[in-house]
């Protein structure tokens, strides 16, 4: 009884899953102007994360370690700037 | 010492950003509004008119998203890289909200967003509604979370300095969430961005009228635009009269400048421009109360005494206790394993002075007064436009109800002009609520030059032109997708 149970909840997340993912992949697939945007959001997410991010705004402490970072910044706002 | 060129190139960045982000923010917050009521309409009469008119103007809002999504996360990058101290001093508190914000706008976005669009012939007609009011709310959520950030640094509370980690470190979530500043500033904004959909939709809806097509169409989302952004414009106006009191109470620096109030006292005068004035009127906004004492800039420089008895210190004492404050932080790291003794006094006295923190960073006293005359008529072409905007909208909708506004051409090239005029005086608002604090970062715990990075002028300098390529890039797409969609019409089919 109680692995019936199991196996109808696991075969109804399966289904919804499978669902979610067609009903995604459906949308995707009839857009019409919509895809112009999707590159557009595209290019901007390369230019973010694969150009600017990666070359650009490198965070300043992140090669430091936690007690690094807390002796650099003391420092830093102990020296009256 | 930092340069004071690299303070600069990192603040106009940084403005630069903000200033972009939110260009795009207000049209998200208002038109998601505008057609979730036409989807709504739609849903109540069953009028396939008001789905198509609802599904047009989710694809001008679609425009606008993909174009002003993740520029936000700009501002993020440039917290780690050219505000590190920043970034590490406060970045326990104010990094959960905005995580917040990260987490909830994917899933609210990934989720009804997908709905909105690719849903109309697969889920119900009212899940479909739930959907497209989950997109409104979830845009207003984010926008709580963001302003809740902000705020904090406006009104910094709930929060406690400790030296060994050189953190402030959160103490009380609900006093970050319900910091007065947040629940103002949030509204204020929120209802900004209802006037500008509105304005965005009578705007291109009189464009239609002027080119004597989609009339009926055009009509039909004047009338909800403009009930829409009368609501919004007066909500902008309460929720300001609450932003002035509070302003007046923790940033009295940022009302003086915003009126160029060189000495105040009671019965202070509300400045329409230099040299008309209406007596008693600030005092009146800033207090609640004709008889108010609204504090000026050299009052607050000199140190003033409010009438209920109230002493606030000049800037020479704050300065003083600032430098003390870090004078005992310096020591308190230098002896906490060498002698817990002295450690524990230089502690007290950094606590006893903490609130004076950022003012020992503070070299003159005239690096405290923002730059009064951008403050001061940012101010101006804010309630100027705003009002003028309000009462545009009224005539807009006076004759829609008349059936008058075909005839007007006149009313109906000012409402296109109306467009742009209505995304200066929302930039006009951030320069007033951002500019009008300087020097401070976190009012009163650090100024903007204490909280850069140690990076070259020529590392900002290269970025920040990096941005103006990419952003004037994005904008003419956006603008060029944008009139091609308004040029084809409501009735393209959309999806």
């Amino acid at each position: 009884m109680y692995f019936y149970m199991c196996k109808n909840i696991i075969i109804e997340m399966r289904n919804a899953i499978i669902g979610i993912w067609n009903f995604y992949v459906d949308g995707f697939r009839n857009m019409t102007w919509g895809r112009t945007l999707w590159w557009l959001i595209l290019l901007k997410v390369i230019l973010l994360f694969l150009v600017l991010r990666a070359f650009f705004f490198k965070p300043t402490l992140a090669d430091k370690s936690e007690e690094e970072r807390i002796e650099y910044v003391g420092n830093q706002l102990s020296n009256n700037k | 010492m930092v340069e004071t060129a690299l303070v600069d190139w990192s603040r106009l960045q940084f403005a630069l950003t903000a200033g972009y982000h939110w260009i795009f923010v207000p049209l998200t917050l208002g038109l998601a509004v505008i057609m979730a009521v036409m989807e709504t309409i739609y849903v109540v009469k069953g009028d396939e008119f008001w789905k198509r008119a609802a599904k047009f103007w989710m694809k001008l809002f679609a425009i606008n998203f993909a174009v002003g999504i993740a520029t936000g996360i700009i501002l993020e990058f440039q917290f780690g890289t050219n505000f590190s101290n920043y970034s590490w001093f406060v970045g326990d508190i104010f990094g959960a909200p905005l995580a917040i914000e990260g987490i909830f706008a994917f899933f609210m976005e990934a989720t009804f967003f997908a709905v909105m669009f690719f849903g109309w012939q697969k889920v119900g007609k009212r899940f479909h509604l739930a959907s497209t009011w989950f997109v409104a709310l979830g845009a207003a959520i984010s926008a709580v979370w963001i302003l809740v950030a902000n705020s904090w640094m406006q009104h910094p509370v709930g929060m406690e300095f400790n030296p060994d980690t050189v953190r402030h470190e959160m103490v009380d979530f609900s006093a970050l969430v319900l910091n007065p500043v947040a629940i103002s500033k949030f509204f204020h904004s929120w209802f900004s961005g209802w006037m500008t959909g509105a304005i965005f939709v009578i705007g291109v809806s009189c464009w239609y009228l002027l080119k004597k097509r989609e009339q009926k169409f055009a009509l039909s989302s004047i009338r909800i635009a403009a009930i829409v952004g009368i609501i919004g414009t007066l909500g902008v106006m309460f929720t300001g009269d609450s932003s002035a009191v509070h302003v007046s109470k923790y940033q009295p620096m940022k009302l003086a400048a915003a009126e160029g109030l060189e000495n105040g006292g009671e019965r202070a005068p509300f400045s329409i421009v230099p040299g008309i004035e209406i007596p008693g009127m600030l005092s009146v906004l800033a207090t609640h109360d004709i008889d108010g004492y609204v504090p000026g800039i050299n009052n607050i420089l000199d140190g003033y005494t409010t009438p209920d008895g109230q002493t606030h210190l000049s800037a020479e004492q704050k300065m003083e206790r600032g430098k003390i404050a870090i004078e005992a932080f310096s020591n308190y790291r230098e002896l906490k394993d060498s002698n817990p003794e002295e450690a524990a006094i230089a502690r007290k006295t950094l606590e006893e002075n903490i609130e004076y923190f950022g003012y020992g960073y503070i070299n003159s006293r005239n690096e405290l007064v923002p730059p009064v005359p951008l403050v001061y008529w940012a101010f101006r072409v804010m309630v100027g436009l705003g009002s003028a905007l309000l009462l545009l909208m009224f005539i807009v909708l006076w004759a829609e109800r008349k059936k008058r506004l075909e005839s007007m051409t006149w009313l109906q090239k000012a409402a296109i002009l109306a467009i742009p005029m209505v995304y200066l005086a929302g930039q006009a608002g951030w320069i007033v609520a951002e500019v009008g604090r300087q020097p401070w970062v976190i009012e009163g715990l650090l100024p903007v030059k204490s909280a850069v990075s140690s990076v070259s002028v020529g590392a900002v300098q290269t970025t920040f032109f990096i941005f103006v390529a990419i952003f004037t890039l994005f904008l003419a797409i956006e603008l060029r997708i944008l009139f091609k969609a308004i040029k084809e019409g409501p009735k393209t089919e959309v999806e």
